[in-house]
């Protein structure tokens, strides 16, 4: 692998020179903020990146097309919005961002093709994309190779740490233990019922949720069901939360099967607004397929909502709303697609370089102020800081928020205790 | 019959050898490695195709399930890759070090033992051929010998693949779930990523490719090859001179998974790695498509076939990204409608025989085989119309 990071590099003294160079507009950028003219091409790219004196270009890789286009139009939507607003503002060490998108079409060796393609072909600078973990999977190799730079944005079941990834998302102890808690004390809940599709996300949520409710809130897990994606028959868990009644039942079904799941959840009988049910799958995305009257009541552990009541969101929003039109709605992880390119331009910034490397050394301790979910900041661990929050589901497809926590949770991708 | 005795004739060399310029000198020369890995990934599907025509375009059986087959042999390959790739110092992170990480993820604290064996390089080449072989056999050997066919044994080889693909994403803690296994690094201590690794692995599987063309092509000449196109036109009339037909049958199945499967093992090596999305029915009925868009009685145009849709996926996936679906589907609708035989279909029936008249003018007639009715590389004129 230390090859492939010398591509470009081959001369040690065309290394020095350049590093040389490098020095002399880094040390005149401490003078103030000016995008008017940026530093020399030469200077910010040592690795051979498509940047020229006026452009940066960066990839966009999602699926388009499939069965995930329906999730993942969101987050293009979000890195479309946030690129543009950069390139408004001046865009990254003087330059504009240009976009090369490739459709992963919801096929993991395909978004392994289309990195590497941009990578290798297209010499973008980074990537924001993937979607699912089995296409961070395939790409992460990929990214680790050639040496790119991926900017992730899906809440994900963590077990992973790679210097060319930043997690914009939650990973999961972030996102499930602070909502057990919540629900806990709330509720006084005691009994908890998971059900989830069958892959790797899930399972290790609920690995995760079950030694939390055991070992730190003494409860019981009382059923524990995994279907596989896009199964529409739940008839037979519904039976079986009928006959256990939990006190809690805690869902992390994906996609489409979320829309069988609610509405046989409604024909069974089980009333939201008495039956406690706490999600960490269901944004204001999959509510628009779900629809609001059948999950209305339903709990949902965030780190955004659309209904977040701050400047920054409402401004994000409103410019979402301008984008792409009125009725677009704006779920957890298009938030979290939206802080990528934001990121990458601080980073950029503070490195005063486009190189990979430079990039990833720079990450931990980068701020994003403007971010719509409030203050976030990269960890060590390539993870963000970010709070979490329930939201109860309203008739109208949107959460009203009911809880956060006070201060930013610390990511902690690979949790002791809960392995 | 003269030409049975050949093993090729003089047009069906041309036609090899214009394949052998094209994969062994115009390709390397022409793109950089990122692009020849990717003809290399493309060639992994020209193995099915090839197993295709045996199997559907000589004996006519219609396989929809064929990626049942490449992604045995695929993760038979995968198995090794990822064993070697999970040495515990590679793993020292995990609960568990030593075996793969998503055993790990799995509270699987052992490796099971069916994974043992694929310690063994050996054992796993043997495996790739072997386990495919052995379970077409039992499909074919269940299907055949109770005469079912047509229809039904392509809704059945449907089955099959729809029930490995939910086996494979169920069982996840041994097989890496709908995720697959990722990051296959090296073989026997050889690194399979860097870029000469992918020149090295591409002319590897050219050479096996050809040595699949070269099979096929001796099924097709010999009496066998005979017999399966009879087979496909009249099956009664076979059985009634004697011949047993289910056991030619389930012969061009159990060539046709072989086939598959070291496209699949190839697929594992030259991409790094394998996961469900190619074992299940969507995939099967590509690989279907791309042996009728090159023309499912002719081997070479398989190969043409295969390499052609998938370059205009790629591109057209490139150019428009949101379209592109649309564009592919239109063509393979148009190809269908059209030219029923595929690239060879046009090639045999529009552009060989110009071909033929120029030399023809040129020599003045002075070689009469040239015309000769097996003389066509392409071979569907030479085998007649298909049954269906």
């Amino acid at each position: 692998m230390s090859d492939d990071k010398k591509r470009g590099l081959d001369s040690p003294l065309r290394r020095k020179l350049l590093m040389g160079i490098a020095a002399i507009p880094a040390i005149s950028m401490f003078g103030g903020p000016s995008f008017a003219a940026g530093p020399a091409t030469s200077a910010v790219n040592t690795t051979g990146l498509a940047v020229t004196d006026t452009e940066v270009t960066v990839g966009i890789l999602h699926s388009a097309t499939g069965t995930m286009a329906i999730s993942e139009t969101g987050s293009i939507e979000a890195e479309k919005l946030a690129i543009a607003q950069i390139n408004e503002a001046g865009g990254v060490l003087g330059r504009k961002i240009k976009i090369i998108q490739e459709d992963g079409a919801s096929d993991w060796p395909t978004f392994a093709e289309k990195a590497k393609k941009l990578l290798v072909n297209d010499k973008v600078a980074a990537i924001m994309g993937c979607w699912t973990s089995a296409s961070r999977k395939a790409v992460l190799p990929v990214m680790e190779q050639y040496n790119g730079m991926l900017y992730y944005p899906t809440f994900y079941e963590g077990l992973e740490q790679s210097k060319n990834v930043i997690y914009t998302g939650q990973e999961a102890t972030q996102q499930i233990l602070a909502g057990l808690n919540w629900i806990a004390k709330e509720k006084g809940a005691k009994s908890f019922f998971f059900v989830g599709s069958d892959y790797i996300w899930p399972r290790t949520s609920n690995k995760i949720a079950r030694k939390h409710v055991e070992n730190v809130l003494k409860g019981k897990v009382v059923g524990e069901e995994y279907y596989p994606l896009g199964n529409t028959q739940f008839n037979s868990v519904i039976n079986k939360i009928k006959l256990t009644k939990p006190d809690v039942i805690f869902t992390d079904v994906v996609g489409g099967s979320n829309v069988a799941f609610y509405k046989q959840l409604k024909a069974a009988g089980i009333d939201l607004s008495k039956q406690a049910l706490l999600t960490i799958s269901v944004t204001e995305d999959e509510i628009d397929g779900i629809g609001g009257e059948n999950i209305a009541g339903a709990y949902a552990c965030m780190k955004y909502f659309q209904s977040l009541k701050n400047e920054n969101n409402e401004k994000f929003v409103a410019a979402f709303h301008k984008m792409w039109g009125e009725k677009t709605v704006i779920g957890d992880v298009t938030q979290a697609a939206y802080l990528g390119p934001w990121l990458w331009k601080l980073t950029v910034e503070k490195a005063g370089s486009f190189d990979v490397d430079k990039i990833a050394a720079a990450s931990p301790g980068i701020e994003f102020k403007g971010a719509p979910e409030g203050y976030v900041r990269i960890h060590e661990n390539h993870h963000l800081w970010s709070k979490t929050r329930v939201g109860k589901a309203k008739l109208d497809g949107q959460f009203e928020l009911i809880y956060e926590t006070a201060d930013l949770v610390e990511p902690d991708p690979f949790p002791k205790g809960y392995q | 019959m003269n030409d049975n005795a050949r093993f090729v004739n003089r047009k069906e060399l041309m036609g090899i050898l214009v394949l052998a310029v094209l994969l062994v000198v115009i390709l390397p020369l022409s793109l950089d490695v990122f692009r020849l890995n990717l003809v290399a990934k493309y060639l992994t599907y020209a193995f099915v195709a090839l197993g295709l025509v045996i199997c559907w375009g000589f004996g006519g059986i219609l396989s929809l399930g064929q990626g049942v087959f490449f992604g045995l042999g695929g993760y038979c390959m995968a198995m090794f890759l990822k064993l070697e790739a999970s040495s515990p110092e590679n793993t020292k992170i995990q609960s568990t070090p030593g075996i793969p990480d998503f055993m790990d993820w799995n509270q699987i604290t052992s490796l099971p033992l069916f994974w043992k064996p694929f310690h063994s390089l050996t054992f796993t080449v043997i495996a790739i051929i072997v386990v495919p072989a052995f379970f077409a056999f039992i499909i074919g050997a269940a299907m055949f010998k109770r005469r079912v066919g047509g229809t039904y044994f392509a809704i059945i080889t449907q089955a099959v693949a729809a029930i490995l693909t939910i086996l494979i994403v169920g069982q996840q803690g041994y097989t890496g779930g709908i995720n697959g296994m990722t990051d296959l690094r090296t073989l026997k201590g050889w690194d399979i990523r860097p870029d000469h690794a992918k020149i090295v692995l591409y002319f590897f599987e050219v050479a096996l490719l050809f040595g699949c063309i070269f099979i096929a092509q001796f099924i097709r000449r010999s009496k066998l090859g005979r017999i399966l196109v009879a087979m496909r036109e009249k099956e009664d009339r076979v059985r009634f001179s004697g011949y047993s037909v289910a056991n030619f049958k389930i012969f061009a199945f159990c060539v046709a998974a072989m086939f598959a499967a070291i496209g699949g093992a190839m697929f594992a090596l030259n991409v790094g790695f394998m996961s469900p999305s190619f074992v299940g029915i969507v995939p099967s009925i590509e690989m279907v498509i791309y042996t009728a868009v090159g023309g499912r009685l002719s081997i070479l145009g398989a190969v043409y076939g295969t390499l052609l849709v998938n370059f205009a996926k790629t591109s057209l996936s490139e150019s428009f990204p949101e379209l592109w679906l649309f564009g592919l589907g239109g063509l393979f609708i148009a190809v269908v409608l059209a030219f029923p035989n595929g690239l060879a279909g046009i090639w045999g029936d529009y552009i060989q025989p110009r071909i033929d008249r120029l030399f023809a003018s040129r020599k003045s007639g002075s070689d009469p085989k040239a015309d000769s009715k097996n003389g066509k590389s392409f071979g569907p004129v030479a085998d007649g119309a298909p049954a269906e």
